[in-house]
């Protein structure tokens, strides 16, 4: 009953959505406000019902239906109940119902701040987000279906898959979606814009928020992806170029081109065609992701599912790409620059090349990962690049745009003079060749680290260059030091904010070079009592212990690791879920500031006297997460309201 | 001043081009079943090799790391080998893929190996359960 009552809600979500969507246009058209305000009421009917499909299927799932499909496939008796919960969005069905909800919700704060703010925009932003929604409860009523039954009804359900036994998987998805579907703010006030002629900076003002929004989610959760690939899948890494990763790093990349291309139409009038066209790619580039990972075109080791699923979405896709072109030529004439460029030395033509460059690493991320499709297609071979390719191309790209970052902010707008250039930086210059020349000293052989770090420096010094100027000119005016400082983060908050977020990039930036430049690893057998060494630690095998969990049965390892005294015991383990072929495996670790030590148990002998281990000592990783930390903090400083105009 | 932006534009897209140009034709790996494989192999040339590990072909020396089995498509067969620890998923009538080289010694050298995880629904049965209380008992059994 209770699985029949949220494909209900779910059908009556669909028809709400289209009602409203197509009376909102109406609406706008014949100006009648009545008509509005109905898809207003039909958008808010949208988000109890989808609401009510997703209570219902967590219901499904605490109460062990599994009468349902989906819940029989992805829980079981020994499930834990937080995993009960996270696993309604542990598969493909539950994460469109999340998305919808949250796309449902986006819609509700649109609607909420925005319907007297927003007039002439409003009614077009409500079809064009009830659309997008309407397509994904198609989904959810059609292709993937998540209240189908089984039968016969089993007597255990299969349980989630281990590797999302996780804390990083209860938020991973989340901050992904929050960042996916906010895409959709953006993209919706961009062609309520050209249909309603007003391709101005006013869609910009409205939404830009919205767009740092998206950015901070989407950079999350890329961020606790990294993460959960790093202490989960126990290969030691944190970022594979897996078709899934570059399905949510390409979106964050054009939106990230978005948010500092924006500031140069609000300055000078220019780019509105790039503005628009960036969001729509944007918003494009998460259908794509969506396709890429749900569909299974692209074998993948993190594509969990496959389905009918891929033809709707590469057909929505499609539909959204033409209808934003057409509108585009519609509106061509309305798309030209008011401003022109002056001089090659100025900000205007650094966050041009900024946005090139970002566009460019977007675009060969999105060669290399469509890449295997097209040669099959073209060729009839099928091959494929892996991360070599994507090394090769983007790091180039990266050390030009963390270039650009130390640039951007400080040069002068229209035309830099050589003072502006002097004044700006002279001292970042000097910093980033004495770094390059220390750290060269000190035995940094890699070219590639020592430019990188040089590079980090540069920018970093820009920033101080900056900020203390800012402060001193307050001191001047007689205030503290402390108030100064944080007066000027607070009245400036987009661009304190988007220096904090610089200074993130660069900490991540030193822990990537880091942890790429000077990582060990060795891979060994030990008997018992025999010890491993690498980089300065021993580590012991002292035997093997066998458990039962809830849900598993988990071998661990003893390993007792020390450098000279006894920093303390790894317990890398294997678990065996009964409904997996094979184990999974559990990695122990001691994570530092400067080092990690990253134990994986690979095979053992049954009897407990030997072990395989791959022990890895992993450089600065820990600073990809601590400069993930200051990223966001600064985008959630650039999001807070302006205060610069008294209200 | 518009020229100078179109000739800069021109100068990075052909980086760009070329960069991608030669990123390609640095690492491309190309996809081959066991038949094609032995039709034509270019020793030294990137592969990734896919098929089902030969039940009995499998064997693994802890001490060495030294890792050899078979992959087959139903009708040929190809000897690879590989230094380390068989993946989680990996094993004899399993799907695997290995990617490497093919060597003049006559059997594929494997830097990597991933194994296929298969996505049928599987109700779970008694036997995995005593598989894994056996193991406790063992393990068990040892520390005393």
């Amino acid at each position: 009953m209770i699985p029949e009552l949220g494909g209900a809600a779910a059908i009556v979500a669909l028809a709400l959505a289209l009602w409203g969507a197509v009376v909102s246009a109406i609406g706008a058209r014949t100006g009648r406000p009545a008509l509005v305000l109905s898809a207003q009421h039909a958008a808010l009917g949208v988000f109890v019902l989808v609401t009510a499909c997703f209570a219902l299927l967590t219901y499904a799932f605490l109460t062990f239906d599994f009468s349902v499909r989906y819940v029989a496939i992805n829980t079981n008796l020994g499930t834990p109940f937080y995993y009960r919960i996270t696993g309604v969005w542990g598969a493909l069905e539950g994460s469109i119902i999340l998305w919808t909800w949250m796309l449902a919700l986006y819609t509700l704060i649109v609607i909420l701040r925005h319907r007297e703010s927003a007039h002439e925009f409003y009614p077009w932003v409500l079809t064009v987000m009830l659309s997008v929604m309407a397509f994904f409860l198609l989904v959810i009523t059609v292709a993937a279906p998540p209240f189908a039954r089984l039968a016969p009804v089993p007597a255990d359900g299969r349980g989630l898959n281990p590797l999302l036994e996780d804390t990083g998987m209860i938020t991973h998805p989340i901050a992904l979606y929050l960042g996916f579907t906010g895409v959709t703010v953006p993209f919706a006030f961009a062609l309520a814009a050209l249909i309603t002629g007003r391709v101005g900076d006013a869609w910009i003002t409205l939404t830009r928020r919205w767009a740092i929004i998206a950015w901070y989610f989407l950079s999350l959760g890329l961020l606790i992806g990294g993460w959960w690939s790093y202490h989960v899948l126990g290969w030691g890494g944190y970022w594979a170029w897996d078709p899934v990763e570059n399905a949510a790093f390409m979106p964050w990349l054009t939106a990230t081109a978005f948010l500092h291309s924006v500031m140069v139409q609000e300055r000078r009038r220019m780019l509105k065609l790039w503005n628009i066209s960036l969001v729509i790619i944007t918003f494009g580039l998460t259908l794509f992701g969506t396709f890429l990972t749900r569909s299974g075109v692209i074998a993948s080791v993190h594509a969990f599912t496959q389905g009918a699923i891929g033809a709707f979405f590469l057909s929505f896709l499609a539909l959204v790409l033409l209808t934003a072109l057409g509108l585009l030529a519609w509106r061509w004439d309305a798309l030209g620059a008011q401003g022109e460029l002056d001089s090659v030395v100025s900000r205007e033509s650094a966050f041009l090349l900024n946005n090139v460059l970002l566009v460019a690493a977007a675009f060969t991320v999105f060669f290399g990962t469509v890449f295997p499709l097209l040669s099959e297609a073209v060729r009839g071979v099928k091959m494929s690049v892996g991360a070599p390719f994507f090394n090769q191309v983007n790091v180039p790209l990266f050390l030009a745009l963390i270039f650009l970052m130390g640039v951007g902010p400080l040069i002068a707008w229209r035309r830099a003079s050589p003072d502006n250039l002097l004044r700006s930086f002279l001292w970042p210059v000097v910093a980033g060749g004495a770094a390059a020349a220390l750290f060269s000293a000190l035995g940094v052989r890699s070219a590639l680290a020592v430019l990188a770090l040089a590079l980090t420096v540069f920018v970093a010094a820009t920033i101080a260059v900056d900020f203390s100027r800012a402060t001193r000119a307050r001191l001047r005016m007689g205030e503290r030091l402390l108030p100064a400082m944080g007066g000027l983060l607070r009245r400036h908050n987009r661009r304190y904010g988007g220096f904090i977020v610089h200074l993130g990039i660069l900490i991540v930036t030193l822990g990537v070079t880091g942890s790429q430049a000077w990582s060990v690893q060795i891979e060994t057998t030990l008997r018992r009592g025999e010890a491993a060494e690498l980089a300065g630690y021993r580590v012991r095998f002292d035997g093997l212990t066998a458990t039962e969990e809830s849900n598993h049965f988990k071998v661990a390892g003893a390993f007792t690791v020390s450098n000279g005294r006894v920093i303390g015991i790894l317990r890398p383990a294997k678990k065996f879920y009964p409904q997996e072929q094979s184990p999974i495996a559990g990695v122990d670790y001691r994570l530092g500031l400067g080092e990690d030590v990253y134990l994986v148990l690979g095979d053992f002998a049954r009897d407990g006297s030997q072990a395989t281990v791959k022990l890895q000592v992993n450089r600065l990783v820990s600073w990809i997460w601590i400069g993930g930390g200051v990223l966001t903090l600064g985008a959630l400083l650039a999001i807070l309201p302006d205060r610069k105009k008294p209200a | 001043m518009k020229g100078k932006f179109i000739a800069g534009g021109a100068v990075i897209a052909a980086t760009l081009a070329y960069m991608i140009y030669a990123g390609v034709t640095q690492s491309t790996v190309y996809f081959v079943t066991p038949s094609e494989l032995r039709a034509a192999p270019v020793v030294g040339k990137a592969y990734r090799l896919g098929g089902l590990v030969q039940a009995g072909s499998l064997t693994w020396e802890p001490r060495s790391l030294d890792l050899s089995f078979a992959l087959s498509d139903g009708k040929v067969t190809v000897p690879v080998r590989h230094k380390g620890t068989p993946p989680d998923l990996f094993g004899e009538g399993r799907g695997a893929v290995v990617e490497g080289s093919w060597t003049a010694d006559g059997y594929f050298k494997a830097s990597l190996i991933l194994a296929k995880h298969s996505e049928e629904y599987k109700a779970p049965h008694d036997g995995d359960a005593t598989g894994g209380r056996d193991l406790i008992r063992t393990l068990q059994g040892e520390g005393r």
